[in-house]
C-alpha cells in the first residue's frame, strides 16, 4: 500500500457520497445558477462551513463567466484547485527536534489514541519517544496510555489519578532533559472550549513547557473527530486563543464523515492539518497530504 | 447570540419594507427562509433534513396574519422555533422498565461519543430513583475501558460485572444471569464504540441483542456531530432498532443540530441531554431549549414570549392611539417601565423589540435596572400636571421632584430629554402601524 494508500481508502468509503453527488450535479446540460446552488450544499454538506462554501463557489463562479467556461471537467479541476487553495492558506509544520508536542482537545475525540499511534510513529523513524499522562482527569486514561505506551514501545510518566496535569509534565520534562529524549509528547485530559477553568489549566501546563524546557520545540496540536460539524471552528478558535495551535490532528477519518472543516479551518483560521488517523491500530496513521485529501474526496 | 443577531438582523432587513400590510407573503417567506436554512446548515443540521423542515414551515407561515405585538421578523423566528420544538418531540426521560426484570439498557455509538461516562451518569440517575443497577463491562477493545468504567461505577455507588477482555457477547448473557441471581433490577451494558460501517462489530451488538433481552437501546451521540448525524444514526437504527438517544456534551457551544438530523432520521425520542463531567449532570431533553439552541438565540424566544404575555392587546392599542394623537405623557412613559420590569427588563429585550433593532442601539448605560428605578422615583415625584405636561416643569419644580425622589436635577434634567426624544421618535414611527414604540 503507497504512502497515502490508506488515506484513500478510507476516503474511499465517503468518495462514493461526495463523487456521486458531484457526478449527478456535473451530469446536468447547464452549468446554470442553480448549479452553483447545488455546489454549494454539496460543499456544506461535507461539513465545510457556510462562509467557506460561498466564497469557494463565488470564485468558481466568477472565474467561469469570466472565462466563459462551460466545460465541465475544467470546473472540477478548478473546483479542485479552489479547495487546494483553501488548504494552502496554512502554512506547513516542520517538527524541529527536541520537540515537544502536547495533544490537546474536547472529550472523545481520540486524543489518547493518537498519541499512541503518533509515538509508534516516531518510533519507527528511530526517534527516542516519552509519553506523559497528563490527563488525571479522565477515570483510566493513563492505563489506557499506557496500554499504547508499550503497543509503540516507548517510555511512559505517569502519576496518580487526580493529581496535577502540571507536576506531570514537570516530570515528564526532567526526565526528557535527562535522557536527551527526541520527542516528548504530552496527553491531556479532554475539555470543552467553553469550560474555562479548564483552559486556564492547560495555559499553566504550556507554561511549565516553557519555562523548563526552554531549547525544546514546543508544538501544540489539537485533535478533532472528522465526525464533528461546524463545531470544530470554535474549537480550534478557543483553544488557539487560550495557548496557541500549531497543528491539527484530523481522527476517525475511517467513518463515513469527510473531516470538511478542515478546508474552512486552514482558510478561516490558518491552522495546518499534520497528521490523519484512520483506524484503531498502532500504524493507523499518517501525515496529511493535501492533494490526497482532495482527490480521495473526489 | 451573535448568530442570533446574524440571523435576526438578515431577517429585519428582508422585512425592513414591510411595514404596513399585515400579513406574511409568499416572496418574503422564501428570501426569509433562505436565512433560516443556512442558521440551520451553520448548527450542523442535515442539508436535507433542513431543506424538509424549510418546506414545512414556509408552508405553514405565508398568509399568516402577524400578531400585534410582534415584527415579522420574530414572528417567523416564532413559526420557526415552534415547528423545531414540535419535531423534536415532547420532554421524554421515561426510560423503558420490563415487567420481567432485570429490564436491560445497553448503550451503542461511535467512539468517543461519551459512552462510558454515561453508564455512570446513568447508573446514579437510576440508583436516586431507587433501582438496583448492574453494569455490564462489553468494551473489551479500547484499552482500559474496563477500568474506566470500574471508576465510574465507583463514583456512583454502583457494582460492575466483568469478564476482562472476553467474549462481549457471552459476558452481556453472564451478566444478565448474575443481574436475576443477585436481585439487580436493571442491567446496563456498555459496549465498545464502533463505526457504524464496521460490519464485525455492527454484527456483535446484533448478537447482543439477539442473546440477552435487551428492552432499551440507546444511541449515544455527541451534540458536536457534524452532517454525519445522518448516516450514523440510520445505519444504528436500521441494524438494532434503537429506542432512544442521547445527547452528550451539550455543555460546550455547539449549537447541536445534529439531533434534528437524527430525530428526523429515526424518529427516535431524545431521551436525556448530557450536560457536564460530573456523574449529576444528566438532564431530561428539552426540545424547546434545543430548538432556540439550534436557531442560535438563546433566550431570546422565551423573551418573545414574554412579550406576548405582558403586553396586552388593549396596552397596544392605547399606545397606538396616543401615538396617533400625539398626547404620550409621562405616565405612559411610567408604564412602559412598568410592562419593560414585567418582561425581565434587559438590553436584548430592547433590542428586539419591533423597531428598535435596526434603529435605535441602546447603550448598556440606558437600561440599567437601577436607573429605571430612579427614572421611575422621579416620575412619581411629579404632580399629576407636570406628568400630562412637562413644559410647565420650571427650575423650582425640578428642585422639588429631585429632592422628593432623592435625585439631583440633573438627572430629572435628563429623563425629561429621553422623554423628549421618545416622543420625537415617536412621531417618526407613526405610520408604522401596530408597533409598539419602546
Amino acid at each position: 500500500m503507497g504512502l497515502f494508500g490508506k488515506l484513500f481508502s478510507a476516503l474511499k468509503k465517503t468518495k462514493d457520497g461526495i463523487s456521486e453527488k458531484l457526478r449527478l450535479l456535473f451530469s446536468r446540460d447547464k452549468i446554470g445558477e442553480e448549479f452553483y446552488d447545488d455546489l454549494e450544499e454539496l460543499l456544506i454538506s461535507s461539513d465545510i462551513s457556510v462562509s467557506t462554501s460561498m466564497e469557494i463557489v463565488d470564485n468558481l463562479r466568477d472565474k467561469m463567466i469570466e472565462e466563459r467556461v462551460k466545460d465541465r471537467d475544467y470546473v472540477v479541476s478548478e473546483l479542485k484547485r479552489e479547495l487546494k487553495d483553501c488548504l494552502d492558506m496554512a502554512d506547513d509544520v516542520e517538527i524541529v527536534y527536541p520537540a515537544v508536542i502536547m495533544v490537546i482537545g474536547v472529550n472523545g475525540v481520540g486524543k489518547t489514541t493518537s498519541i499512541g499511534k503518533i509515538a509508534a510513529y516516531y518510533a519507527s523513524k528511530g526517534k527516542s519517544v516519552t509519553i506523559a499522562a497528563a490527563d488525571t482527569f479522565r477515570a483510566a486514561a493513563a492505563d489506557q496510555l499506557e496500554v499504547w505506551a508499550d503497543r509503540a514501545k516507548v517510555r511512559i510518566v505517569r502519576s496518580s489519578e487526580g493529581s496535577d496535569p502540571s507536576a506531570v509534565v514537570f516530570d515528564a520534562i526532567s526526565s526528557v532533559k535527562a535522557k536527551h529524549t527526541d520527542v516528548l509528547i504530552i496527553d491531556t485530559a479532554g475539555r470543552l472550549h467553553t469550560k474555562s477553568n479548564l483552559m486556564e489549566e492547560l495555559k499553566k501546563m504550556s507554561r511549565v513547557v516553557e519555562r523548563e524546557f526552554p531549547e525544546g520545540n514546543f508544538y501544540k496540536f489539537i485533535a478533532l473527530d472528522a465526525t464533528t460539524g461546524q463545531n470544530a471552528l470554535s474549537q480550534v478558535e478557543v483553544f488557539d486563543e487560550a495557548v496557541g495551535i500549531d497543528g491539527i490532528i484530523l481522527t476517525k477519518l475511517d467513518g463515513t464523515a469527510k473531516g470538511g472543516f478542515i478546508v474552512s479551518l486552514c482558510n478561516e483560521l490558518q491552522v495546518p492539518v499534520v497528521f490523519v488517523g484512520t483506524g484503531e491500530k498502532i500504524d493507523d496513521i499518517e501525515l496529511f497530504d493535501k492533494d490526497g485529501f482532495i482527490d480521495g474526496i473526489f | 447570540m451573535a448568530v442570533f443577531q446574524g440571523l435576526s438582523e438578515k431577517l429585519n432587513h428582508i422585512f425592513s419594507k414591510m411595514t404596513k400590510h399585515g400579513r406574511l407573503t409568499e416572496l418574503e417567506i422564501k428570501q426569509a427562509m433562505r436565512e433560516v436554512r443556512i442558521a440551520l446548515l451553520e448548527a450542523d443540521v442535515n442539508i436535507q433534513v433542513a431543506k424538509d423542515f424549510i418546506n414545512k414551515v414556509s408552508e405553514k407561515a405565508v398568509g399568516q396574519e402577524i400578531l400585534k405585538s410582534l415584527s415579522p421578523t420574530q414572528q417567523v423566528i416564532k413559526i420557526v422555533n415552534e415547528e423545531l420544538t414540535e419535531l423534536m418531540g415532547s420532554t421524554n426521560s421515561k426510560l423503558i422498565v420490563s415487567s420481567t426484570l432485570p429490564t436491560t439498557i445497553m448503550m451503542c455509538g461511535l467512539q468517543g461519543a461519551g459512552k462510558t461516562t454515561l453508564c455512570g451518569k446513568l447508573a446514579l440517575y437510576l440508583k436516586k430513583q431507587g433501582k438496583k443497577p448492574l453494569l455490564v463491562a462489553c468494551d473489551v477493545y479500547r484499552p482500559a475501558a474496563i477500568n474506566q468504567l470500574k471508576i465510574v461505577a465507583e463514583k456512583a455507588g454502583v457494582e460492575v460485572f466483568e469478564k476482562g477482555q472476553g467474549n462481549p457477547v457471552k459476558i452481556a448473557k453472564e451478566g444478565v444471569e448474575y443481574a436475576k441471581q443477585y436481585g439487580y433490577d436493571t442491567v446496563i451494558v456498555d459496549t465498545a464504540g464502533r463505526l457504524h460501517i464496521d460490519e464485525n462489530l455492527m454484527e456483535e451488538l446484533e448478537n447482543i441483542t439477539k442473546t440477552i433481552r435487551v428492552d432499551e437501546i440507546l444511541l449515544t451521540v455527541d451534540s458536536m456531530t457534524g452532517q454525519d448525524a445522518v448516516n450514523v444514526a440510520k445505519t444504528f437504527n436500521e441494524r438494532l432498532a434503537v429506542t432512544g438517544v442521547v445527547l452528550t456534551k451539550l455543555d460546550g457551544d455547539t449549537r447541536g443540530g445534529a439531533c434534528l438530523s437524527i430525530k428526523a432520521v429515526t424518529g427516535k425520542p431524545i431521551k436525556f441531554s448530557s450536560v457536564g463531567e460530573k456523574l449529576t449532570d444528566l438532564e431530561p431533553f428539552y426540545p424547546d431549549r434545543m430548538a432556540s439552541r439550534i436557531l442560535g438565540m438563546g433566550d431570546v424566544l422565551s423573551l418573545i414570549e414574554k412579550a406576548q404575555e405582558a403586553v396586552t392587546e388593549d396596552q397596544v392599542q392605547k399606545l397606538e392611539k396616543k401615538m396617533r394623537e400625539n398626547s404620550f405623557t409621562l405616565d405612559d412613559f411610567l408604564e412602559q417601565f412598568a410592562m419593560l420590569k414585567k418582561m425581565g427588563g434587559a438590553k436584548g429585550l430592547m433590542e428586539m423589540l419591533p423597531g428598535m433593532g435596526t434603529k435605535i442601539k441602546v447603550s448598556e448605560k440606558d437600561i440599567d435596572e437601577k436607573k429605571i428605578e430612579r427614572t421611575k422615583a422621579i416620575i412619581l415625584s411629579m404632580t399629576k400636571k407636570e406628568r400630562n405636561d412637562p413644559s410647565i416643569i420650571n427650575y423650582s419644580r425640578k428642585t422639588r421632584i429631585a429632592n422628593g425622589s432623592g435625585t439631583s436635577v440633573q438627572e430629572v434634567n435628563m429623563l425629561l430629554k429621553q422623554f423628549d426624544q421618545t416622543k420625537q421618535m415617536m412621531k417618526m414611527m407613526k405610520n408604522r402601524k401596530g408597533k409598539l414604540p419602546f
